[in-house]
């Protein structure tokens, strides 16, 4: 489909989206916070690419050349254990991107389906929903998701095997984040629904006869859908913040799988003698928490115009 | 008012109930439970022996009746004995908790402190130079881990500036005051300086919300000051929103503390926590969070009776009339 007559079946939201974008363009801020997003996210891609031109097993364990400075093999220099320092944070933004982005997709599937569902149908699911809401908000979260991190998946059930293996920290974070990350989007896309729902053209396709599940998928989601990639723009900060807290306090990302917050592990003792060591990957997290948190704040900007203060 | 506050009560009631009955369960999937223990310390332990050990301990018996005996003897009081500590739980507790009220209680009152006016001043400067700087401020402190800038913090002002200590709660065989005092510096700057973005931010938004009203620009037409119409008519207003979301965001504010609580060896409950479910003590464990979850409610439950002051119109019946 050509992208004229896709924004012209999708009636006026392909206008509205056509200015917020030109409007989202106006934002120097916002561009430029994409652009360093496209940077990061280009160089996480090619790690593998960049490892290679540094010449093969410069990510190995070299206990001969630990700590060494910046050096033409190692950009950045090594780390305690004579790894490149550079290579690693490349992976380590494979691993925390990839969290980020997924645990907040996931969320956000998750409470848009329980906003719509609460808005929606209204009455005991709606308090009821809204309650569940306001509690798991209310919660001190870390000490809840420390808990849940320390959990010992074999006594769920799962495969000894699978517990067992290298990848499921990463399922494990993911899992966990979407679990507890999902208000914020309900709340706004019950807000959303609210609105949507008393307007004409719900009623109209009510009134002939359209199967509720119909009438939330084709006519109310489409039109609840702005707010909703604000807030999960916004969120994949606080995911990627979450999930690098969690692996520096050694219950998240397990080595030797790199990420930005494990690899800040051993810093409170690296501090005193190798500090470029301690401050790298939190400059990462820094730069790409920031990043995001721009783009939504300009997103929202961009789509929202009248409440712009927000 | 009253019948509002049993209501309230009564809510924060069933939410501990709950809670105590979900972390219970999750406590009991941790890896390393006392048979556990016992089989890693006796290799020659064999699954009858260690089938025979559950059934003394009562470990055989079904999650809901473990439960409701652990709840009995928790009302009696007895929370059971910490194994890191050796100690009974309640002893580990309770100066955890006073510890932690001190950091979080300074930490959050200069978040205000600072939050209230800059955000302020951000929304009646609406699009200066100043909001501008001031957006961009609270924004950074939002996306800085805050684990990373406890480590920038010790770098400058303990590694190289050598004036304040890395960690701990006091310097051996001094018990000063001042001492003390020295040893909080650190932990409360972290805090703040991680709350006080978001803080400033609602602020803002608030402001801007109320400075928008009609009541403000009647004020202007009658003439009244600048000050007077920020202060008097839009703060007032603006105050309501903003406690509904510091009251909500409580939470967050405890799980900054365990942070900063770790980084700086500060003994308080969220170091408390996150050591006791390293270390399989299961009972501290269990304890500390349903002791968070506690305080954190009574925090909604104040900010609930800060409402009543703060906005006279609320009251039991549009309550009632909201839901």
């Amino acid at each position: 489909m050509s992208a004229p007559a896709a924004a012209a079946l999708a009636g006026t939201s392909g206008s509205t989206t056509r200015l917020a974008l030109r409007r989202f363009r106006r934002n120097p801020v916002a561009t430029v916070s994409v652009a360093v997003l496209a940077v990061l996210v280009l160089s996480a891609i090619f790690a593998p690419a960049i490892e290679a031109l540094l010449g093969p097993g410069a990510s190995e364990v070299d206990l001969l050349n630990r700590f060494a400075g910046p050096s033409a093999a190692h950009p950045l220099g090594t780390d305690e254990l004579g790894r490149d320092l550079l290579v690693r944070l490349l992976y380590g933004g494979r691993v925390s991107l990839m969290v980020g982005l997924t645990a907040a997709g996931a969320a956000a599937v998750i409470g848009t389906v329980l906003g719509i569902l609460a808005g929606y149908y209204g009455g005991r699911l709606d308090a009821l929903l809204m309650r569940l809401t306001d509690g798991v908000i209310s919660l001190p979260l870390l000490p809840l998701l420390i808990v849940l991190a320390a959990i010992d998946l074999s006594k769920l059930g799962l495969p000894a095997a699978w517990v067992a293996s290298e990848d499921v920290s990463l399922y494990r974070i993911v899992v966990l984040i979407a679990l507890v990350g999902w208000t914020t989007v309900a709340r706004l896309a019950r807000g959303a629904t609210l609105a949507v729902r008393q307007r004409e053209f719900v009623r109209a396709a009510v009134a002939l006869g359209a199967r509720n599940r119909r009438v939330m998928w084709v006519h109310v989601l489409p039109n609840v859908v702005s707010p909703i990639i604000v807030a999960t723009t916004l969120s994949v900060g606080n995911v990627i913040l979450l999930e690098s807290v969690l692996s520096f306090l050694g219950l998240g990302i397990q080595p030797p799988i790199p990420s930005w917050g494990n690899m800040l592990t051993n810093a409170q003792e690296l501090i005193w003698t190798t500090p470029a060591l301690a401050v790298w990957p939190g400059l990462m997290i820094f730069a790409t928490v920031i990043a995001f948190n721009f783009i939504g704040d300009g997103l929202q900007d961009a789509f929202n115009p009248k409440s712009r203060i927000h | 008012m009253f019948r509002l506050l049993v209501l309230r009560l009564t809510q924060a009631l069933v939410v501990l109930l709950v809670m105590s009955f979900v972390i219970y369960g999750l406590i009991g999937l941790m890896p390393g439970d006392p048979i556990d223990l016992m089989i890693s310390a006796d290799p020659d332990l064999t699954p009858a022996d260690a089938a025979r050990l559950k059934a003394i301990y009562g470990l055989d018996r079904p999650l809901l009746e473990r439960y409701a005996a652990w709840l009995g003897t928790a009302l009696e009081g007895d929370l059971g004995y910490s194994r890191l500590h050796a100690r009974p739980v309640f002893e580990v507790l309770l100066p955890r908790l006073g510890n932690t009220l001190v950091l979080l209680g300074i930490a959050f009152l200069l978040t205000l402190v600072v939050a209230l006016p800059i955000g302020t001043i951000a929304a009646v400067k609406r699009d200066s130079v100043a909001d501008y700087a001031i957006n961009f401020v609270a924004f950074a402190g939002i996306s800085t881990p805050p684990f990373w800038l406890a480590l920038l913090l010790i770098m400058l002002f303990a590694v190289t500036l050598g004036w304040l200590p890395a960690g701990g709660m006091g310097t051996v065989g001094v018990d000063s005051l001042a001492d003390r005092a020295t040893y909080l510096v650190l932990p409360v700057v972290t805090l703040t300086l991680a709350s006080v973005g978001g803080y400033t931010r609602y602020t803002r938004a608030a402001m801007g919300e109320a400075l928008a009203q009609d009541y403000v620009r009647t004020a202007w037409a009658k003439g009244a000051g600048l000050t007077r119409i920020v202060v008097r008519h839009a703060l007032r207003n603006a105050l309501i929103p903003i406690v509904t979301i510091i009251a909500l965001d409580f939470g967050t504010l405890f799980s900054g503390a365990l942070i900063t609580e770790t980084m700086f060896s500060y003994l308080g409950m969220g170091k408390l926590i996150y050591d006791s479910v390293m270390g399989n003590d299961f009972n501290v464990a269990l304890a500390g969070l349903l002791m968070a979850t506690f305080v954190v409610l009574v925090a909604n439950l104040l900010a609930d009776a800060a409402y009543t002051v703060l906005d006279p119109r609320i009251s039991f019946r549009s309550h009632e009339a909201d839901r």
